[in-house]
């Protein structure tokens, strides 16, 4: 093909759906899910899996491997292998309480939290980018090109510095980031467009650490985030733990190694599972002690020890409802989001607590991904291609914001709650005679003391012209938008002086420190062609291995045993090189199979041919 | 690393920049597309960009971003006639398949 010189930025020719994918980028694990045929859908890895664990860890040789394949190495190698990463997101050390429950090396600085790894210092951004990465890498392989816009899922609960980070993650990882989603948010737009219903909704969303709820009122082609609480250590992880001191009382167990730790809250674990779909649950394990764990389980039992984790989840869906000013009568319905949401207890205590069953058609694990998915789809402008509806998205600020006033105490601008995107004014005045500028600090938070609160931003505004106190007129507005990224700016009105700050959060990322990785990113880009190379060749192995297995059971008979064995010997030679990391080994073998199953596969034409010819005429043959 | 033009490329694209009126040169580049996974962008530069890396080859200006480099090293771009068609052909040793319209290729 010859090509020709174009208009730089040129569209891409013109095809008929852009490719948009809905992240939803977990504390335990994440996905991705798109819309190919106008019907969200979650993509699948090669081997057909759904959720990619949000682990990732850096190897010996400078490699990065992030899920399945990073989870055996958490034990072993934990220094080097981050899991929950979004725990540490936008956070700095003073943030995660007593660093020490993490098993890494932290670096001494004072703005986000670095990681000491063999391959250097890496920030939660960076880290996080990996996983996007490969649900990236991903989703381009299944949508079979390059992802023209993404929607990123959050917590509702997430500040401002945690909502940039992600998005400087989602932008390291050579993502277009359309806009930022709560995730509750995303839950309703999957079940609320996928059905149709309006009304008031309410989310209520337990995942592995987390738990979150939300109310949303869903009303003619408008979604609107009412109120939103949450408890960030609450979750599926704590009914583990549950099982866990259940099997330590029953056995009178002494003090035990952290394998065997490890080893009863698996096993806890999987009762748990059990328990969603059977009356009783076996909990059998082999201690290295020597010691044998071996328990049942009912039904009843695991409700009685988890009943007041499932109690406290019901106060933040208290408080939700109050903010949002609604009874338990004018609630519609209920969607449950996260994979913990399957234990029956929990369905049972949220169908009696708003006396109506609650919403479980979509899986709660991907309900989230699929809402995200719906979303971008829509923003990339393939809405008018399906015959959707036209709708809009209103969101919520988290938290409350507002200003630094006289003595330390806040003035709330931003109400928490309030829809986004929005623009709120308020005019201040100096406070003494002749002052001639105003120091602005903005913060974050519920609280009424400035000190409990978290500073987001400080500008200062020059030039006021020397008046009495109480003369200057100071507008100040703040503004945030569909991201829920806030911009503040402050505007003398009588001589129109003006400052402003789009926030960087306290604990974002300097534009020095975007830059570097960015150019990290650049100098990478050999290892990236290369782990494309290799990827790429893995999946053509793949392929041919699928392929010549498919004919072998077909047409086998067509070879004698040494020709078989030859095969035989290529191909087990292929799949164990799939395996490895030599991109020359492999495809050495690749060649080395296809040459020899040339002669195979000519076989099989002729005898296709022959069946194709059988019973006609050569010159029937001839006019066809 | 290098990209070159053949004396016929290097003709079109002196011709084909002033009868544009602007531009500094051509910008040459990868982007993950088509059926093979990769496809070239062939393009008026309008300016340089941070991350782009430029060469001379008799007088024209290639321009070509970091990320790209890669894939491109190495390459010779010559414009030709094949049949009725005229236009610019990567020889780039770098690719090991192309898919069957030569649209998009692998590395």
């Amino acid at each position: 093909m010859l090509l020709q010189i174009t208009e730089p930025d040129s569209p891409a020719p013109p095809r008929e759906r852009k490719r948009a994918a809905g992240i939803d980028l977990g504390t335990t694990h994440s996905l991705v899910a798109s819309m190919p045929q106008g019907v969200a859908t979650v993509l699948t890895d090669e081997k057909g899996r759904v959720l990619l664990p949000s682990v990732v860890r850096f190897g010996e040789h400078g490699d990065i491997t992030v899920g399945h394949e990073a989870l055996p190495w958490l034990a072993r190698d934990a220094a080097n292998t981050i899991a929950s990463v979004k725990r540490l997101m936008g956070r700095g050390l003073t943030d995660l309480g007593d660093a020490r429950q993490f098993p890494y090396q932290w670096a001494q600085t004072t703005g986000m939290v670095r990681l000491k790894t063999r391959v250097g210092e890496k920030n939660p951004v960076e880290i996080s980018a990996e996983i996007l990465k490969a649900l990236r890498w991903r989703a381009e392989m299944q949508l079979g090109g390059a992802l023209d816009g993404v929607v990123v899922t959050v917590p509702a609960y997430f500040d401002d510095a945690q909502r940039q980070a992600t998005k400087e993650a989602a932008r390291l990882a050579g993502l277009n980031v359309l806009r930022l989603l709560n995730e509750p948010t995303a839950a309703a737009v999957a079940y609320g467009l996928d059905h149709g219903a309006e009304g008031v909704y309410v989310v209520y969303d337990l995942g592995g650490g987390t738990f979150d709820v939300s109310v949303l009122r869903l009303s003619r082609g408008v979604f609107e985030v009412l109120a939103t609480h949450g408890d960030s250590a609450l979750g599926g992880d704590d009914f583990d733990h549950r099982v866990f001191c259940w099997i330590l009382e029953a056995t009178g167990l002494p003090p035990l190694a952290a394998e065997d730790v490890r080893l009863l809250l698996t096993v806890a674990r999987s009762a748990k599972e059990t328990l969603a779909r059977h009356e009783t649950a076996p909990v059998a394990a082999t201690l290295s002690t020597g010691h044998k764990v071996e328990l049942t389980l009912t039904a009843e039992m695991f409700t009685d020890i988890t009943r007041h984790l499932v109690q406290k989840t019901l106060t933040p869906v208290k408080r939700a409802l109050r903010d949002a000013k609604l009874t338990l009568e004018e609630i519609k319905g209920v969607v449950l989001v996260g994979g913990a949401t399957r234990m029956p207890q929990i369905r049972q205590a949220v169908a009696e607590f708003f006396k109506q069953p609650p919403l479980v058609n979509l899986n709660p694990d991907e309900v989230v991904a699929l809402g995200a998915a719906i979303q971008a789809n829509a923003l990339v402008g393939n809405r008018g291609l399906d015959s959707g509806e036209d709708w809009l998205l209103l969101d919520v600020t988290p938290l409350s914001l507002g200003l630094e006033t006289m003595g330390g105490l806040v003035e709330k601008i931003v109400p928490r709650n309030a829809g986004i995107p929005l623009m709120r004014a308020q005019e201040f005045t100096t406070f003494k005679d002749g002052q001639t500028a105003l120091a602005i600090h903005v913060v974050q938070g519920e609280r009424e003391k400035v000190a409990d609160c978290r500073s987001l931003a400080r500008f200062e505004l020059r030039g006021i012209p020397p008046m009495v106190a109480g003369a200057a007129r100071i507008r100040i507005t703040f503004q945030i938008d569909a991201d829920g990224l806030l911009s503040v700016s402050a505007r003398e009105q009588t001589t129109g002086v003006e400052a402003s700050v789009i926030v960087k959060p306290s604990y974002g990322l300097g534009e020095s420190e975007i830059a570097r990785m960015l150019e990290e990113s650049l100098a990478h880009a050999r290892n990236d062609m290369q782990a494309r190379a290799l990827t790429e060749t893995q999946v053509e192995a793949d392929q041919l291995i699928e392929l010549t297995q498919h004919a072998l059971a077909e047409d086998g008979s067509l070879l004698n045993d040494a020709e078989r064995a030859a095969i035989d010997a290529a191909l087990e030679e292929l799949a164990q090189r799939r395996q490895g990391q030599e991109l020359n080994a492999l495809r050495l073998s690749l060649a080395k199979t296809n040459r020899a199953t040339a002669e195979f596969a000519g076989r099989r034409m002729d005898r296709s041919v022959q069946k194709a010819l059988t019973g006609k005429r050569f010159d029937s043959v001839v006019q066809d | 690393m290098t990209i070159q033009l053949t004396p016929s490329a290097v003709k079109h694209i002196q011709a084909s920049l002033s009868k544009r009126g602007k531009g500094i040169g051509l910008r040459l580049g990868v982007r993950t597309s088509g059926c093979s996974g990769l496809a070239y962008k062939i393009e008026y530069a309008d300016e340089m960009r941070p991350e782009d890396v430029s060469f001379e080859s008799d007088g024209v200006t290639v321009i070509v971003d970091k990320k790209s480099l890669p894939y491109l090293n190495g390459t010779q771009l010559d414009y030709r006639r094949e049949g009725l068609n005229e236009g610019f052909k990567f020889e780039n040793p770098n690719v090991k398949s192309q898919c069957g319209c030569g649209e998009s290729f692998n590395v």
